[in-house]
């Protein structure tokens, strides 16, 4: 199968090669431009994302260890009415995900109704048993959300992973529309978009919402592994926006099963960390024995309720690729309701059967790790040479249950400036979703473009660019 | 405010200081280079001072042996293994402010992250021996002042900037000195040359290289003597560059930052302050002017690590200071 070969959704067109209702506007206004315009535009925009030094570091490059993820200046846009659907379907599936959480840390009614096996989730490596029995204000366990979608046709969207750790790229959404806002103020004079600025706001609401209960003025902060992590300016630029302090690990410390932090006047309480620092670092006492980046003492304080971790610890085990296929039931299960958004078909290569299919047909197939994320270590089958396809097979062969294998999907392409001009190119959506006492997102979220031809790959990691994008007013 | 914040924010400000002073160390190197100078061995006499300045001889003669004019240059203006250099104390400033990013403006930032990017491309195109350094010197000169308009123009007044401005002035106290005690030591040790014009050219370029040779002449309308020279770098507080100047400013800046912690450190800074407020430069040239400035840059030192011990250390305070509530916490679980 050729790469050319894959038929796909333009967002550009109708079926009768039509502009879209929505795309309109901005295709006139583009088509009005006179020529370098946008190339122009486009290096003026790689010069403000570097002065601002929003940058990302790739691990396991030394050279470039710090790097700018491709801003593409072609907006994509939705309607509002496609947006509102998309919406009510998120917020199901975030909510579903959050009882299911709750659940599995409590009661495990789901496994008792047999919907899910006890190994599929007491036996999964992210499944945290220090959680059992922890209760968590509201009962949210994934207060920060990243849901990806991609679009394989006008109607159907498909859900390709739910982020429950610490998804990023919210702040790259914020740089985006403000950059986007500096270039093209006549776009947004012209265009209704809905705001996405007051992002930071609402995660700050989240946040206090998500204080231990009797905190009625609680002290948060955001910690992050260090100014050498892949998405510290994120950070730095999440905690400036909502004015509270950037710590390290190092900053803080436990006692008597409180969190303090050292601070010029003393050492001062915490009451909710944001934290960027996957679990396995969190307390060297309870998890890596080796690790710097965490705090001796947290895991004990924040069971104590004394201190709220956000987004919780052991969410992964509700976000690992092999659970993502039980979602559905999920949401019929603690709603009672029809899933509004599809899962992407999934084949578990734990199950003789899927292991079956999946090897006789590598060629048409992803290929993921069940733990895996950003893009590494997965197999896309229609653009692997054979000696790829056939080296991925004995990785398969050698643990298949830690594999998942997905039909190749058409992702929905949208025009984007390259070196030949403006061409299609595929991308997925990222809408970030925060969960308090209520759940609220910003229309829209941080669509990720694969900027070379064919590529279905879109993680920065790999050489994907990012778009703003736009929701526009009914 | 965090202590590592608070830490990160000094030493921005600091770093950002010695860049500049280095430029105008090396500025007025080159200048007196220019001058006509009767003694055997010249050159490396001449360019000793600037190394002994930010104390890096012992670095510079590994590497290079006899000073230099075009060698000292570049170990001091760029060279990445010199750890004082211009290079990276803009290097380590831009560091200071990534991991302090949530507390400077974007503004700053972006002056800071702009100066170290066009300083990489600006380190390949500069040819040491050629006019272009002096443009360098200058540029270096108006990033620093670029930054300082800046920060005052964007920032909250709260203790962030005290810190920052603490960085700024401790570091300026203690360079302003050395350059008065090394230019002083090279300059009267030629007897000979005392009011001639070699002497008027030396002292009048030490004034030129912290920007006080106008307000020379504007406040003693007179021949550059040693003894002015010293009392307007030393004793004027309406000189921006003196001692006393500088320790205006650290005095205020520890009073804005106040904390039961800093008792130490604004006891020794009001004692320095004190001393120059009240001090008479005869006095100091009786006791010996060298003297006195060995004994100020100790008492600078002693208290920045008063400062430190205060605000900015970490791990030391893990264990011994009080936790406020403590006392709450053992009821509740």
């Amino acid at each position: 199968m050729n790469k050319n070969t894959i038929k796909c959704f333009n967002e550009l067109y109708e079926k009768n090669d039509e502009i879209r209702d929505i795309y309109q506007q901005y295709q006139h206004w583009q088509s009005n431009l006179s020529a370098g315009t946008l190339e122009r535009k486009s290096a003026e925009a790689e010069l403000l994302f570097r002065r601002l030094g929003i940058t990302f570091a790739v691990y396991g490059e030394s050279s470039g260890s710090e790097r700018l993820i491709p801003f593409d200046i072609v907006p994509r846009i939705f309607s509002g009415s496609e947006w509102r659907r998309l919406e009510l379907g998120i917020k199901q599936r975030v909510r579903a995900l959050n009882a299911f959480l709750h659940d599995i840390y409590h009661e495990q009614e789901i496994i008792k109704a047999g919907v899910i096996s006890k190994k599929q989730v007491l036996g999964n490596a992210l499944y945290r048993p220090e959680m059992q029995g922890v209760n968590l204000p509201n009962q949210v366990y994934a207060q920060i959300a990243g849901i990806d979608l991609v679009r394989v046709s006008e109607n159907d969207f498909y859900v390709l992973e739910d982020n429950l750790r610490t998804p990023s790229g919210v702040s790259y959404m914020l740089e985006n529309r403000n950059t986007m806002m500096r270039l093209f103020p006549e776009l947004f004079a012209s265009h209704a978009v809905e705001p996405v600025e007051h992002y930071p706001q609402m995660l700050l609401d989240t946040l206090r919402e998500s204080a231990p209960a009797h905190v009625s003025n609680p002290t948060i902060v955001v910690m992050t592994p260090g100014s050498y992590n892949s998405a510290y300016f994120e950070h730095a630029f999440l905690a400036s926006q909502m004015g509270v302090e950037l710590v390290e690990g190092q900053d803080l410390f436990v006692h008597q099963q409180k969190v303090y932090m050292h601070t010029t006047e003393g050492p001062q309480q915490v009451h909710v960390i944001y934290r960027r620092v996957d679990d396995d670092f969190l307390d060297p006492l309870v998890f890596r024995p080796d690790s710097t980046l965490g705090v001796p003492g947290l895991l004990d304080a924040y069971c104590s309720g004394n201190v709220s971790l956000t987004n919780g610890v052991g969410t992964g085990v509700a976000d690992d690729k092999s659970t993502y296929f039980y979602v559905p039931e999920m949401i019929k299960f603690y709603l009672g309701e029809t899933p509004l958004l599809s899962n992407v078909p999934t084949w578990r290569l734990s199950e003789k059967d899927d292991l079956k299919y999946a090897l006789a047909h590598l060629p048409e197939l992803v290929v993921k790790e069940v733990q895996g994320s950003g893009g590494y270590g997965m197999l896309v089958g229609p653009t692997s040479s054979k000696a790829e396809i056939e080296a991925y097979k004995q990785r398969i062969l050698k643990d298949p249950a830690n594999f998942i294998a997905q039909p190749t999907l058409a992702l929905s392409t949208c025009p984007t400036l390259v070196e030949s001009g403006v061409a299609p190119r595929h991308v997925d959506l990222r809408p970030f979703v925060l969960s308090g006492k209520d759940i609220r997102l910003v229309a829209g979220g941080l669509t990720r473009v694969a900027l070379s031809e064919g590529s279905l790959v879109v993680n920065s990691s790999q050489g994907g660019g990012t778009k703003d994008t736009w929701v526009l007013e009914d | 405010m965090l202590s590592r914040t608070a830490d990160n924010l000094f030493w921005m400000a600091r770093h950002i200081e010695r860049a500049e002073n280095i430029a105008r160390v090396l500025d007025v190197a080159h200048r007196t280079s220019l001058l006509p100078l009767d003694v055997d061995g010249t050159e490396a006499y001449l360019w000793y001072a600037p190394l002994n300045i930010t104390g890096c001889a012992a670095g510079y003669e590994e590497k290079h042996g006899l000073a230099r004019a075009d060698a000292v240059t570049h170990y001091m203006a760029l060279d990445p293994d010199n750890p004082s250099s211009i290079y990276n104390c803009l290097k380590m400033a831009r560091e200071n402010a990534r991991t302090a990013r949530s507390a400077i403006t974007s503004e700053m930032w972006e002056i800071i992250n702009a100066t170290w990017l066009e300083l990489n491309r600006l380190s390949k195109q500069i040819d040491m021996n050629d006019e272009k350094f002096s443009d360098f010197f200058d540029w270096v000169k108006d990033r620093s002042h670029l930054f300082r308009g800046v920060t005052l123009g964007t920032i909250i007044k709260d203790i962030a900037l005290s810190f920052i401005k603490l960085g700024t002035f401790l570091e300026r106290a203690d360079n302003t000195a050395r350059l008065l005690d090394v230019k002083y030591h090279i300059l009267l040790t030629e007897k000979e040359n005392v009011g001639s014009s070699v002497d008027y050219y030396q002292w009048g370029s030490l004034l030129k290289s912290v920007s006080a040779f106008e307000a020379y002449r504007k406040i003693y309308r007179d021949v550059i003597s040693p003894l002015r020279v010293a009392e307007l770098l030393i004793l004027r507080d309406d000189m921006p560059r003196s001692l006393h100047a500088c320790m205006n400013e650290v005095e205020a800046a520890l009073l804005e930052i106040n904390g039961s912690a800093g008792k130490e450190a604004r006891r020794s800074a009001g004692e320095l302050h004190a001393a120059l407020h009240f001090g008479r430069i005869e006095d100091i040239f009786e006791d010996g002017l060298h003297e006195y400035l060995t004994y100020f840059l100790g008492q600078t030192y002693s208290l920045s690590q008063n400062i430190r011990d205060a605000y900015l250390a970490r791990q030391e305070r893990f264990e011994t200071l009080p936790i406020r509530s403590a006392g709450q916490s053992q009821q509740q679980t």
